[in-house]
């Protein structure tokens, strides 16, 4: 009896322990994380001809040396994929056999995940995709290094709408090389949702018959998103910038989005949990990615659903490849950055993640039913007119008003927890 | 022998200074006992109590508002914060209202089960039984989770057995949340539980019949009041689990709860903020933890 009572008293304790490390798991946000032998030590080179690097000033490399066997890539789902996902697509290993640099690739799914990540592993990652409203954010904190561009020859080919921008350039000084944009956009099942859709507005009116069936991506900079709805809906409101909301023009926003919170049936950030979401049918409608839908049509049988630009104009990205500022695989790092937006990777990632590419050789080479990047509208300035890149909103508005203080990211932040309840 | 390696060393050597350690420990009990717990004590102290500290001390920290990191100035607007913004207060009663519920499920579905294998089942079907209870946990927690989420989903085989009947499952919503989570922890109710019930004495049960207590009146007045504590016992695991949870949550439901808000500000990325708010749990299970003593749960435990 006593030691049964004992044994009993054990097996709780065992169950409480194996509770305690279930419960700290890695969290939902990043399973498709992919690290091909990470712990694999790497077989060093000889030791690195660049100088170091320095955080600030104009001591910039000026050559790029022999690898060093080892590079850890912090980048957006799609972007550095070895075959993990899809054995077909893989330009992280032909990476490693050309340069010797042992890769290894975690995925995020928010640019505040990246940050975070990216920030409190100062040493870890040495190169991330950073998009707009991560970009700044690092280079401010100092945590990005600045680029020398003549040392990544494939930047020459690209776009020149995506050089020298405020979020990879500051003060002329390069931070990174553009990787490629692309439009956040509106999704839907076909055999759920008719007729087809061409406004946000069906995704915000909770007495559709699809309401608590949308899906939603979650980050405080989805706030943007109802924003450029206003810009349309609300012209009395002046919102020139989704990014560079007053504190009236913010409150509209943040009320568009109380009044949605009924209709939602999912918050997403991890691109897997919105693909199984409009697999099954617990959402109907919602703002994706165009590699989600390219994801679902592959599906067997294929998931019905359609993507679109909405009327309203779209939040989207361009993406910067950056380099820590503290890296110890500064050759490895460039030989990245160079062979990322090279024409043939810089394809394969654009026909992957469904994007327009970065670098303009790179749409000779898409396959032939992207059709020379016409359906990225690569080259078609036009198309990105109303295509508004995550930036950081900050107290300086960012549409260059100096009459008014705008909500900063700090409040977009807060403003995103409450409205989520 | 020329070569003298330490472990030759030691037997032959006289040792008079180890006896004389040795006599000198055998005379002070307490220190002997003090040099044995030393080591795990001091780790318990510096990384449990220690991570709690540098906890409190974060949520004193503030903020670059454009980049979110953490500046090393004191303030207090943290706390400010947790107090004055309405919404925490929400998220605070909803997790606790959450894990109050999962409790007292758990409680109600997990003592017939420890009733049945502590005091009806004969010793092979109690084997059984407290294997099945445990299989659950050999797998892990987020492919329960994940499991789950395919289970209750629009399509999910839950609505597929339900149509047929006319009925609807829960959904991905704050009630398949419950039942989500009263899924995962019931095993520690039942274990918890059934060691209460498995130790009171037969002869009290006999006793109670003696005096005419007929089935009900001693489930009343001897079974309930001698397994109370273990019950409580048991809903330590529940409650504090369910109240920390946040992967479950966030799978299942678009709510956010306590462990949600934190993680939303780890991303943000605003420690300070989260830091305060991590106190929040921290402090209701303290709270939970003084009323359990006080029910006699650590006596049953």
């Amino acid at each position: 009896m006593q030691q049964r009572r004992f044994l009993t008293v054990l097996a709780v304790g065992a169950l409480v322990v194996s509770a305690c490390s279930g419960g700290g798991s890695p969290s939902p946000a990043g399973p498709g994380a992919a690290s091909p032998g990470a712990s694999t030590p790497a077989v060093s080179g000889p030791p690195a001809s660049a100088p170091a690097p320095s955080a600030s000033g104009p001591a910039l490399p000026t050559a790029v040396g022999a690898g060093e066997g080892e590079l850890t890539v912090l980048a957006w789902p799609g972007y550095a994929e070895n075959g993990s996902t899809d054995p077909a697509y893989n330009w992280v290993t032909p990476f490693e056999t050309q340069t010797g640099c042992k890769t290894s690739v975690q995925v995020f799914g928010t640019s505040d995940e990246a940050f975070s990540l990216f920030t409190t592993n100062p040493d870890k990652f040495d190169v991330i995709s950073a998009s707009g409203d991560a970009s700044l954010r690092l280079v401010r904190a100092g945590y990005v290094q600045p680029v020398n561009v003549d040392l990544t020859p494939n930047y020459v080919d690209i776009f020149p709408a995506l050089k020298d921008k405020p979020y990879n350039t500051v003060n002329g000084v390069h931070y990174g090389v553009p990787h490629g944009r692309g439009s956040n956009l509106l999704m839907w099942r076909t055999d759920k949702v008719t007729p087809d859709p061409t406004s946000w507005a069906e995704m915000f009116d909770p007495s559709k018959p699809w309401a608590g069936k949308v899906s939603v991506y979650n980050a405080p900079i989805y706030i943007a998103d109802a924003a450029v709805v206003l810009m349309k809906t609300k012209p009395e409101l002046n919102i020139k910038n989704p990014y560079a909301l007053d504190d009236a023009q913010f409150q509209a926003a943040v009320d568009l989005l109380k009044a949605q919170k009924p209709a939602i049936g999912q918050y997403w950030t991890d691109y897997a949990l919105q693909q199984q979401a409009f697999s099954k049918g617990d959402v109907t409608i919602g703002t994706t990615w165009q590699v989600i839908t390219n994801l679902l049509q592959a599906e067997k049988p294929p998931v019905p659903v359609k993507v679109i630009k909405p009327v309203e104009g779209a939040t989207g990205w361009s993406d910067t490849w950056m380099i820590n500022s503290k890296t110890k695989h500064i050759n490895c790092a460039y030989k990245w950055l160079d062979y990322i937006i090279s024409p043939s990777v810089n394809a394969q990632v654009a026909s992957w993640f469904g994007e327009a590419p970065g670098n303009s050789k790179a749409c000779a080479l898409t396959p032939a039913d992207q059709s020379n990047c016409d359906i990225f509208y690569a080259n078609d300035d036009a198309f990105w007119k109303d295509v508004w890149y995550w930036q950081t909103p900050e107290a300086t508005c960012v549409d260059g008003r100096t009459d008014v203080q705008c909500k900063d990211f700090d409040a977009w932040s807060k403003a995103w927890t409450e409205i989520k309840g | 022998m020329t070569t003298t390696a330490p472990s030759a060393e030691s037997p032959g050597v006289p040792s008079s200074a180890r006896r004389r350690l040795a006599a000198a420990l055998h005379r002070r009990p307490r220190l002997r006992l003090g040099l044995l717990l030393a080591g795990p004590g001091g780790w318990l102290f510096l990384a449990y109590l220690g991570s709690l500290a540098i906890l409190f001390l974060n949520a004193g920290w503030s903020r670059d508002a454009f980049t979110g990191l953490v500046k090393r100035d004191w303030t207090l607007n943290n706390f400010a914060e947790l107090v004055t913004n309405p919404l925490y207060r929400t998220v605070t009663l909803r997790t606790i209202g959450m894990a109050v519920a999962v409790t007292v499920t758990c409680a109600l579905a997990a003592f017939p089960i420890a009733y049945y294998m502590a005091r009806v089942a004969s010793p092979r079907v109690r084997g059984l039984l407290v294997v099945a209870v445990l299989m659950p946990l050999w797998s892990s927690y987020l492919i329960k989770a994940y499991s789950w989420r395919q289970i209750l989903s629009g399509d999910g085989v839950l609505n597929w057995a339900l149509t047929p009947f006319g009925l609807h499952g829960p959904g991905l919503d704050i009630v398949g949340l419950w039942l989500v989570l009263t899924y995962l922890w019931l095993p520690y109710m039942i274990l918890s539980v059934y060691a209460g019930l498995e130790r009171i004495p037969n002869s009290l049960l006999e006793a109670s019949a003696d005096l005419g207590g007929r089935g009900f009146m001693t489930f009343r007045r001897v079974i309930l009041p001698l397994a109370f504590p273990a019950l409580v016992a048991g809903s330590i695991f529940t409650f504090s689990l369910t109240l920390g949870d946040y992967i479950a949550p966030s799978l299942i439901t678009t709510t956010q709860f306590i462990g949600n808000v934190i993680l939303s500000n780890f991303g943000v990325p605003n420690l300070p903020l989260a830091a305060a708010l991590s106190l929040i749990p921290l402090v209701v299970v303290t709270i939970y933890l003084l009323i359990a003593r006080r029910l006699g749960a650590f006596e049953a435990l």
